[in-house]
C-alpha cells in the first residue's frame, strides 16, 4: 500500500471536536434521549446467586401509582437465542435471553422487570416484587487452581520446543503463581437503554461499544430482520469493554417497548453494574522462568485458569502476550475454565494480555532478581529477532528503544537493587519496570466521504467513539485527503444504518477506520473531479480525469503551481449539492496465513514511596514509552495513556469485587466500597510515544493506543514495591495488610 | 426510596416537637431532623432509612462558632464542615479537629455536611446499606451478615456478637480527644452529655447508637480550653490517598512539661464501634517522657482488648503503628 509520510494535519496535535458538545453538556448520551410517552422500566433483580425460583408474586407492585405493567418469564412475550457463529459477528457474552426459565445462577439475575411512567414509581414497584427461591450453595469461589475445569485437562494455546525438559535442567528457575481478583469496568455513564419500537421497527438508543453487531443481535434476539432494528450511541461516557457485547437489560427494555408500543428507559443501577454487564475475571497463573546463569530464557510456561460463569464460556486469554513478547526455545501455554456463580465475564480493557502480563513481567523481576541483573538489562538480552511463535516477522517492533528511552527518562541507572536502599525526603523508594505489549489489527471497515457545495464535507462511519477521540482523527484523516479544515467537517458514527465500521475494542478502530475513511475520501476526490470535467461551464470540461488533481481543497491541472477552482466552485458550476464516494478496508484479524506479527509495545517504569511506620505506599512517579505506530492525533493519544497509567494504579493497588461468600452478592457494589484510584492517587506520569509507522498495517502506520497503556502497569507497580519493601505481592491488588507483613517474613526468590 | 413529608421547623422547640412524635429516636425512626441530607438521603434512597416526615431544621439558628467566656468554643450544630475546618480559632487552638474534618470525604460533601450530622454519622457496613441482607442495626434480630462476610472495614473494639460496624466518621474522633461537650435541646429541656458519654458501644441493642431520644435535637458543641502549650494531630491511614473512610486513625492532644508528658488525650478512628478514646494509653503516657518506646507501650494498651474479624485482623497492628506515629507527630508539634 502506498505509505503516506507527509501531512498537515496527520500527527498535529488537534483539540477533540467534540469537546464542546461535551463540557457544556449537550452531547446526546443514551439516557439523554427522550420521547413523547416515555415509560421507565427497573429490573427485579435476583438476591440469591444459585436456585430456582419457586414463587413470584407482583401483586402488590401491579397495584402500586404510575405502574404500567409487571413482566417476568411468563408474559416478556418471545425472545430468541443468537445461533452459534464461528466468526466475529453475533457476539454477546450472555448468551440466555432474561426470564428464559426459573433457574438462577448468579447474584442479580433479572427475575423480572417493573414499567412505570416515572423511574422512582418502577424502582419501587421492583422492590415490592416478591420472589421466593429453592436457594442452593452457591460457588464464587476466589481459588482457581486446583478446582474442577469445564474440559478434562487445560487447552494447549502455544507450545514449541520442550519446556518440561528445560525447565528440569534450568540454572536458575522461578515457579510462582499470581492472581487477579474480578474486576468491575464501572465506567461513569451507566449502561442504558431507551428502545422505541413503531409497530414495526425498533431504534435502541444505548451505550454500546459496537452498534452493527448490537443490531444483529438484537434483531436475532427480538426475532425480527436486522433493516427493522437500527442501534444509535452518538456519545460514550467510555465502556473499558464493558458495553462492546449486548446486556440482558438492552432486550428487556426493548421487549417493553414491544410489548407497550410505548419507548421505553432502562438505566442500569451502579450496583447492577457489578452484576450483570460483566467483569474481568477472576484469574490464577503459574508462570515458570527458566534462565541459563546469563540471564538467556530457556523456558517459559504459563499455565492459567480463569473463572467463567455457569452457562457461558468466557476465556480471558492470557496467553496473548506470552508467545512472542521472548525469545526462548521453549515455550508452553495452556489455559482453562471453571465455573463460577457469578454473572458473566467480559473483555476488559487490554483482554488477555493485561492479566498475564501483570503474571509474566514480576516473574521476570523475580528471575532477574534470582540472576543478579537488572530487570532492564534481563528484557534486553531475551529480545526476540522474530515472532517465535509463527516464525514470521514483526511488523514493527521497538521493544529495545521502549526500554532504554525509558531508562534515560526515568533515570534508570542510579537504580540500587538491595531492597529498601533508595530514599528521597525521608521516604524509601522502589524502582520497578516492566515491558508490554498489545496486539493491533485492522478489521472489516466501511465508511463514506460526501464533499458539499458549501465547502464541507461529511464523514460517516458505522463505529464508536468510546471517549478516546475517534471523532476528531476521522475529521483529521478526512482534511488531510482533501484540505477540507478540520473544523468544517462533519463526523457521523454511532449509528448501525452508516456504513458497518469496526467496533470499539481490541484498539482497532483507528487502523481500521482510516484505510477506510482515506479510501472514500479520495472516491469522493474523484467524483469531484468527474464533476469538473463532465460539467457544462466547468473550466475543466472535457479534460482527462487522470490529468486533474484535488489539493488543499482546489480541483487543478496537475502540475500548474497554485492555479485551481475551489472544490466549492466545481459543485456550483455543477449545480449539485454534494459528491461522495465510499471505501472500504479488509481485516487483518484472524488471517489464516499471517505474513506480519502486529502488535504494539511498550515499557513502564514506576516508582513508589514508602513510609513502613504507617504502612503508606503510593506511587509517585510512572514513565511510560509507547510504541504504537504513528500517533494520529498526541493530544487524545496521551491522553489515553495517562487515563490507562491511573486505571492501571487502581487495577495495581486498589480494585477488587468482593463476593459475599453466603449469598455470593458482589458486597462491595458501589463507588465508595469498590476502590478506584482519585485524583490524589494519580502519580506523576510522563508518556513518550515513538511515533514508528507501522505500514504494514495501513498506509498511515496507525495502530491505536486504546489498551496498551494499561498492559505492564501493575507488574511495573508491585516490582516497584518489592524494591522499596521487600514485599512480593503475588495476589492483587496490593494492599496495606500485605505490607504489614515484615519483610523477613515475605517469600523472597534469593 | 419512599414517600415522605417535608416539614420546615420555624424554632428549636418547633422541631423537638416534631420529631418527639418519632416511633423511634435512631435507626428506624419515622420522623427524621434533615440537615445536610449528605448521609440520610443516600440511607433513604437505599431503603435503609424509611423516614415518612423529615423535618428540616436549616432554619435554626445553630449555625454559630463563637468564643465561650471561659475561653472555649462553641460550635453550632449547623455549621457546615467546611466552615469549621477553616476556622481560624479551630485551626490555631484546635488543630486536631479541622485536620479530621478535611482528611474526610470531599470538598462538596464538606460544604454541605453539618457538624451535628457528621456527629450521628451511620456506618458504612456493606451489609447495613443492603436490605437484602440482616443487620442488627438496621432491623434488630436480622443477625449480623458482616460476623464471617465481609469485615475488612469493621471494627475490631467494642463490639459484639451482634454487631461489629465501625463509627466512620473523622470529626467526632477529634472530638473525643477534645474533650466535647454536646448540648442537647429536648423535650425535658436543656441537657449537655460529655462526647465520652454520648456513644453507645453496640451490646445487643446495636440500633441505639447515642443516648439520644426521641424529641431530642443537637443544639450545639462546646470545646474546653486547650491547656496552654498543647499540641494536637490527627493522622488518617486508608488505601487510597484521599475520599475514602479510615482503615485507621488517630487524634491526639498532648501537652508536655519538663520533659514529661503532663496532658494527653487519644483517640482513634476505623477501629471502634465509637469513636474510640483509649483511657489506658493516656494512663501509660502521663507523667512519663515522650519516648517512641513510651509510645509503643500505650499503642499496645490501646489495642489490648482488640477482637478481630476473619478479614481484619491487620487493623490492630495498622492502628499501633497509627497510634505510634500521632504520638510522635504530637510530641514535635506538628
Amino acid at each position: 500500500m502506498d505509505r503516506i509520510t507527509e501531512s498537515k494535519v496527520i500527527g498535529v496535535a488537534t483539540p477533540r471536536i467534540d469537546g464542546p458538545l461535551k463540557v457544556s453538556g449537550s452531547a446526546m448520551y443514551a439516557s439523554d434521549h427522550h420521547f413523547p410517552g416515555l415509560l421507565y422500566a427497573w429490573p427485579v433483580c435476583a438476591t440469591i446467586s444459585n436456585g430456582t425460583i419457586t414463587r413470584l408474586d407482583t401483586g402488590a407492585a401491579e397495584k402500586m401509582p404510575g405502574v404500567v405493567a409487571v413482566y417476568h418469564r411468563e408474559n416478556i412475550g418471545k425472545l430468541y437465542r443468537v445461533p452459534p457463529s464461528t466468526g466475529f459477528t453475533m457476539i454477546i457474552d450472555e448468551k440466555r435471553p432474561p426470564f428464559e426459565d426459573d433457574s438462577i445462577r448468579y447474584y442479580g439475575q433479572y427475575v423480572a422487570v417493573v414499567v412505570a411512567q416515572t423511574v422512582e414509581q418502577a424502582r419501587a414497584a421492583a422492590e415490592s416484587v416478591t420472589v421466593t427461591y429453592n436457594k442452593e450453595r452457591p460457588n464464587t469461589g476466589a481459588k482457581l487452581l486446583g478446582t474442577s475445569l469445564t474440559t478434562d485437562k487445560p487447552e494447549e494455546k502455544s507450545k514449541r520446543g520442550d519446556t518440561a525438559v528445560a525447565l528440569s535442567a534450568a540454572k536458575v528457575k522461578v515457579d510462582e503463581v499470581y492472581t487477579i481478583p474480578v474486576e468491575t469496568h464501572n465506567p461513569i455513564e451507566l449502561h442504558a437503554s431507551v428502545a422505541v419500537y413503531d409497530g414495526q421497527r425498533y431504534t435502541l438508543y444505548e451505550t454500546s461499544q459496537a452498534v452493527v453487531n448490537h443490531r444483529d443481535v438484537m434483531a436475532q434476539m427480538l426475532g425480527v430482520p436486522p433493516e427493522q432494528v437500527r442501534v444509535i450511541t452518538r456519545y460514550l461516557g467510555s465502556g473499558f469493554g464493558g458495553k462492546l457485547w449486548p446486556w440482558p437489560h438492552g432486550l428487556l427494555a426493548a421487549a417493553c417497548a414491544r410489548n407497550l408500543r410505548r419507548p421505553v428507559k432502562l438505566v442500569v443501577s451502579r450496583q447492577m453494574m457489578f452484576q450483570s454487564v460483566g467483569h474481568r475475571p477472576a484469574i490464577d497463573q503459574r508462570i515458570q522462568l527458566a534462565a541459563d546463569a546469563d540471564g538467556k530464557l530457556t523456558a517459559v510456561q504459563q499455565d492459567y485458569i480463569n473463572h467463567t460463569s455457569m452457562l457461558d464460556d468466557y476465556d480471558e486469554g492470557c496467553g496473548e502476550v506470552t508467545p512472542f513478547m521472548y525469545s526462548t526455545s521453549n515455550l508452553l501455554v495452556t489455559g482453562g475454565l471453571t465455573r463460577r456463580n457469578v454473572g458473566n465475564p467480559t473483555a476488559m480493557r487490554g483482554p488477555g494480555a493485561v492479566p498475564g502480563l501483570f503474571a509474566l513481567e514480576s516473574a521476570m523481576d523475580e528471575l532477574a532478581i534470582a540472576l543478579k541483573m537488572d530487570p532492564v538489562q534481563l528484557r534486553l538480552k531475551n529480545e526476540p529477532a522474530l515472532d517465535e511463535s509463527l516464525n514470521i516477522p514483526f511488523s514493527s517492533r521497538h521493544m529495545k528503544e521502549c526500554l532504554t528511552v525509558g531508562t534515560e527518562k526515568f533515570g534508570w541507572s542510579p537504580r540500587t537493587p538491595q531492597v529498601g536502599s533508595m530514599k528521597r525526603d525521608g521516604l524509601t523508594l522502589g524502582w520497578g519496570v516492566a515491558a508490554c505489549s498489545w496486539l493491533a489489527a485492522r478489521i472489516e471497515t466501511e465508511a463514506t466521504v460526501e464533499l458539499l457545495q458549501d465547502g464541507s464535507a461529511r464523514v460517516a462511519c458505522g463505529t464508536q467513539d468510546i471517549g478516546g477521540g475517534t471523532y476528531t482523527v476521522m475529521a483529521q484523516v478526512v482534511s488531510h485527503e482533501t484540505g477540507i479544515p478540520v473544523n468544517r467537517i462533519d463526523v457521523v458514527l454511532g449509528d448501525s444504518s452508516l456504513p458497518p465500521g469496526p467496533i470499539s475494542g481490541g484498539s482497532w478502530v483507528t487502523a481500521s477506520m482510516t484505510p477506510a475513511v482515506l479510501a472514500a475520501a479520495q472516491n469522493a476526490g474523484k467524483a469531484l473531479v468527474l464533476a469538473a470535467i463532465k460539467s457544462n461551464g466547468s473550466p475543466f470540461l472535457g479534460k482527462k480525469q487522470e490529468d486533474i488533481e484535488l489539493v488543499d481543497g482546489t480541483v487543478r491541472l496537475k502540475g500548474q503551481g497554485t492555479a485551481g477552482v475551489p472544490m466549492t466552485e466545481i459543485l456550483r458550476i455543477a449545480n449539485v449539492n454534494s459528491v461522495s464516494g465510499t471505501g472500504k478496508s479488509d481485516g487483518t484479524l484472524g488471517a489464516s496465513k499471517p505474513k506480519f506479527s502486529f502488535h504494539s509495545y511498550g515499557a513502564q517504569f514506576a516508582e513508589v514511596t514508602w513510609q513502613p511506620e504507617i504502612a503508606r505506599l503510593r506511587v509517585s512517579r510512572v514513565v511510560t514509552v509507547i510504541d504504537a505506530g504513528r500517533i494520529l492525533n498526541p493530544r487524545p493519544a496521551r491522553n489515553q495513556i495517562e487515563g490507562a497509567v491511573v486505571m492501571g494504579v487502581g487495577m495495581a493497588m486498589f480494585e477488587e469485587t468482593m463476593y459475599d461468600p453466603r449469598s455470593g452478592a458482589p458486597i462491595n457494589n458501589n463507588l465508595a466500597d469498590y476502590v478506584v484510584a482519585v485524583n490524589a492517587d494519580t502519580p506523576e506520569i510522563d508518556v513518550t510515544f515513538l511515533d514508528y509507522p507501522d505500514y504494514e498495517l495501513n498506509a498511515l502506520g496507525a495502530r491505536g493506543v486504546g489498551e496498551i497503556g494499561l498492559a505492564g502497569i501493575a507488574a511495573a507497580i508491585t516490582n516497584a514495591v518489592y524494591h522499596a519493601t521487600g514485599i512480593r505481592v503475588r495476589d492483587l491488588p496490593v494492599r496495606i495488610e500485605d505490607l504489614l507483613i515484615p519483610a523477613s517474613q515475605s517469600t523472597v526468590v534469593s | 426510596m419512599e414517600l415522605f413529608e417535608l416539614v420546615t421547623a420555624r424554632t428549636i422547640p418547633d422541631a423537638v416537637k416534631a420529631q418527639a412524635k418519632s416511633s423511634a429516636a435512631q435507626n428506624g425512626a419515622d420522623v427524621r431532623f434533615i440537615a445536610g441530607g449528605t448521609n440520610l438521603i443516600d440511607y433513604m434512597k437505599l431503603n435503609v432509612e424509611r423516614p415518612k416526615k423529615l423535618v428540616d431544621i436549616n432554619g435554626l439558628p445553630l449555625d454559630r462558632i463563637e468564643k465561650t467566656a471561659d475561653g472555649g468554643l462553641k460550635i453550632g450544630a449547623l455549621a457546615k464542615n467546611a466552615v469549621v475546618a477553616q476556622d481560624a480559632t479551630v485551626k490555631e487552638q484546635y488543630a486536631v479537629l479541622s485536620q479530621a474534618l478535611l482528611s474526610g470525604a470531599s470538598p462538596q460533601l464538606r460544604n454541605m455536611a453539618t457538624t451535628g450530622g457528621n456527629l450521628l454519622q451511620k456506618t458504612r457496613c456493606v451489609y447495613y446499606r443492603d436490605t437484602a441482607t440482616g443487620c442488627n442495626k438496621r432491623e434488630p434480630g436480622s443477625g449480623c451478615s458482616a460476623i464471617g462476610g465481609y469485615n475488612r472495614m469493621l471494627a475490631i473494639l467494642g463490639t459484639s456478637e451482634h454487631c461489629i460496624a465501625t463509627n466512620p466518621s473523622d470529626q467526632n474522633v477529634a472530638l473525643m480527644a477534645l474533650d466535647a461537650m454536646v448540648h442537647i435541646e429536648g423535650v425535658k429541656g436543656q441537657r449537655s452529655v460529655p462526647i465520652e458519654e454520648f456513644y453507645l458501644v453496640p451490646g445487643s441493642t446495636p440500633q441505639l447508637e447515642t443516648v439520644l431520644e426521641s424529641g431530642d435535637l443537637i443544639a450545639y458543641l462546646t470545646l474546653p480550653k486547650m491547656p496552654a502549650g498543647a499540641k494536637s494531630v490527627y493522622l488518617k491511614l486508608r488505601d487510597r490517598a484521599s475520599y475514602e473512610f479510615a482503615l485507621a486513625s488517630a487524634a491526639i492532644v498532648m501537652k508536655q512539661n519538663g520533659g514529661r508528658i503532663d496532658f494527653v488525650r487519644v483517640a482513634m478512628g476505623g477501629v471502634g464501634t465509637k469513636p474510640w478514646r483509649s483511657v489506658e494509653a493516656e494512663k501509660m503516657l502521663l507523667g512519663k517522657p515522650a519516648t517512641a518506646s513510651n509510645f509503643v507501650a500505650a499503642a499496645e494498651a490501646a489495642l489490648h482488648g482488640a477482637k478481630p474479624q476473619s478479614q481484619n485482623g491487620f487493623k490492630v497492628e495498622l492502628a499501633k503503628r497509627c497510634l505510634v506515629h500521632a504520638l510522635g507527630q504530637a510530641s514535635q508539634g506538628a
